[in-house]
């Protein structure tokens, strides 16, 4: 394959291989004793797309489904009534190579599918244990303007990921995707896949516009808090959005769209009373780095002090409740003053609260050395942010991985 | 004395090419470019990426005319980038500093040609 390195000139690529793409990060992992540690992932990606003519075969109305094996097999134009794009630039225009390179990646043809040894080799690299799976371009389908196609794609998704991938392979779970734009739908999703196994809780996309304190979510909430499951929210971006539309490099699209929308729906489930309605569901926050925490924690207690007439479900300051919720560490803000950081930590509660993510395989992932190599955690702080965490939070059973595991004490 | 490392001849490594050379626990990777030869540690500062394995780019400018309007975008040969394929940091050829942060840099190596051959210094 050859990519384009400027407008008249192209750097040829004759192989691409995960294993030796991540070879540091093998070598970051023998360094440092990470096969020794549980770690767990709590946000990484594959790419549905890519599967999509077998998981167009789960749809349950007819008439989507002939629409849906239509639209992926030989196609009719550049159109697809299913999925619901933005114009991005993940790959900082193809420098990051593993995007562009992907295709050309051999795996065993031998029954097991594609993603699932893609999946084990990056994992197996960076020394990973268990991980959330979560898709790639249905991160955008949260702004499909009719709720139906949300459903159908998410419940279609949903039952191809559970029977074909996570019921193949332990190591692989993940948190469910919920088509939130419909609440009833949501609410059904819960119930009919949320004691499949490999699900370990659920999964919002921030991008849409859907307030998280409208009525209708409160019987899922309770549905969610009842089954001991924690919720999550994923921040992605939409160049679309009238706001992000006034951004014009990807950067900053990018830097505010995967922490606006957590942001507001952080406001909006704090000061709506939603730890109090709901004071044993655990609420995870996905992909927005951390330093919103402390500005929003700074900004809402400000406000709150002169307002809290207009919430009057609060006992304690916003930024108590945001130091109980879980935070995914990715994509680690790290400034050249430490301390800005061990803050940052300090005031997110991480040593209970952090999980560390590798957000694999997208352009700004982590690797676990970000966590194991921050000189003012511990040795036990470390290893709970980077599994110990996630282990408790998800009630996984790591004994196939670590049959003696004992906590870091 | 400091020891040398064979990268290879140099009819092997013509103009605009580069080579990656294993070296104990790492690599390094060897560029010959507008006639000129460097030489850097195949490890990314930021988190550790085969930064020699990625894009040799040419740095990118925005063209701004004198009433300050913005008229575009624009490659600058003079300053060529080893792009890491990790995360897309990019880090100039010439000197290893990491472009859009320069206390980071790759670290440098330096290299000869003598005797029809290529080698770095360890």
């Amino acid at each position: 394959m050859e990519i384009p390195t400027d407008h008249l000139n192209k750097m040829s690529v004759e192989e691409f291989d995960t294993s030796k793409l991540l070879i540091n990060a093998a070598r970051q992992r023998d360094q440092r004793g990470l096969e020794d540690v549980l770690i767990v992932d709590v946000d990484c990606h594959h790419y549905e797309n890519e599967s999509m003519k077998d998981i167009v075969e789960f749809i349950d109305d007819p008439v989507l489904r002939r629409t849906a094996q239509v639209y992926s097999g030989a196609g009719t134009g550049a159109n697809n009534p299913f999925m619901m794009g933005s114009p991005g630039s993940q790959d900082v225009a193809g420098r990051v190579t593993r995007y562009p390179l992907r295709k050309m990646e051999e795996t065993p043809e031998d029954g097991t599918h594609r993603d699932i040894h893609l999946s084990l080799k990056w994992m197996d690299a960076m020394g990973v244990d268990y991980v959330m799976l979560f898709p790639t371009p249905m991160l955008l389908l949260g702004l499909h303007p009719v709720p139906e196609y949300e459903v159908a794609m998410s419940r279609a998704y949903n039952r191809w990921l559970t029977e074909k991938i996570l019921a193949e392979e332990n190591r692989l779970k993940t948190m469910l995707y919920l088509p939130f734009n419909d609440p009833d739908a949501t609410y059904q999703m819960v119930k009919d896949f949320g004691d499949r196994e490999g699900v370990c809780g659920f999964m919002v996309v921030s991008t849409r516009y859907k307030p998280v304190y409208d009525n209708a979510y409160m019987k899922t909430y309770s549905l969610i808090e009842e089954m001991g499951k924690p919720l999550a929210f994923h921040g992605s971006y939409s160049w679309n959005d009238q706001l992000l539309g006034n951004t014009n490099r990807f950067l900053v699209t990018h830097a505010l769209g995967f922490t606006i929308f957590n942001a507001v729906h952080m406001c909006n489930w704090i000061v709506n009373g939603l730890p109090e309605r709901f004071p044993n569901l655990d609420v995870m926050w996905i992909e927005s780095g951390l330093a919103w925490v402390p500005w929003l924690m700074q900004r809402l207690d400000n406000d709150y002090r002169m307002r809290s007439s207009e919430a009057p479900l609060l006992k304690r300051l916003p930024s108590e409740y945001m130091g109980e919720m879980f935070y995914s560490s990715q994509p680690m803000e790290m400034p050249h003053n430490p301390d800005i950081l061990e803050m940052t930590f300090k005031m997110i509660n991480a040593e209970t609260q952090l999980c560390w993510c590798s957000d694999y395989p997208h352009w700004d992932m982590d690797v676990p050395s970000v966590i194991y190599d921050l000189p003012f955690l511990d040795e036990r702080q470390k290893k709970n942010i980077l599994g110990e965490n996630a282990r408790k939070l998800y009630n996984i059973d790591v004994s196939d991985r670590f049959p003696n595991y004992q906590p870091p004490a | 004395m400091a020891k040398e490392l064979f990268v290879s001849k140099s009819d092997d490594l013509p103009d605009g090419e580069r080579k990656i050379v294993p070296n104990g626990n790492y690599e390094i990777g060897v560029y010959r470019v507008n006639g000129d030869l460097f030489a850097y540690q195949n490890v990314c500062p930021h988190q550790g990426g085969p930064a020699c394995e990625g894009l040799l780019m040419a740095k990118v400018e925005e063209v701004i005319a004198e009433d300050k309007t913005y008229q575009g975008m624009t490659f600058n040969h003079d300053e060529m980038h080893i792009v890491c394929p990790w995360h897309g940091w990019e880090f100039d050829l010439a000197t290893g500093d990491m472009v859009a942060d320069r206390k980071f840099r790759l670290k440098k190596y330096d290299v000869v040609e003598k005797d029809d051959g290529i080698y770095v210094t360890l």
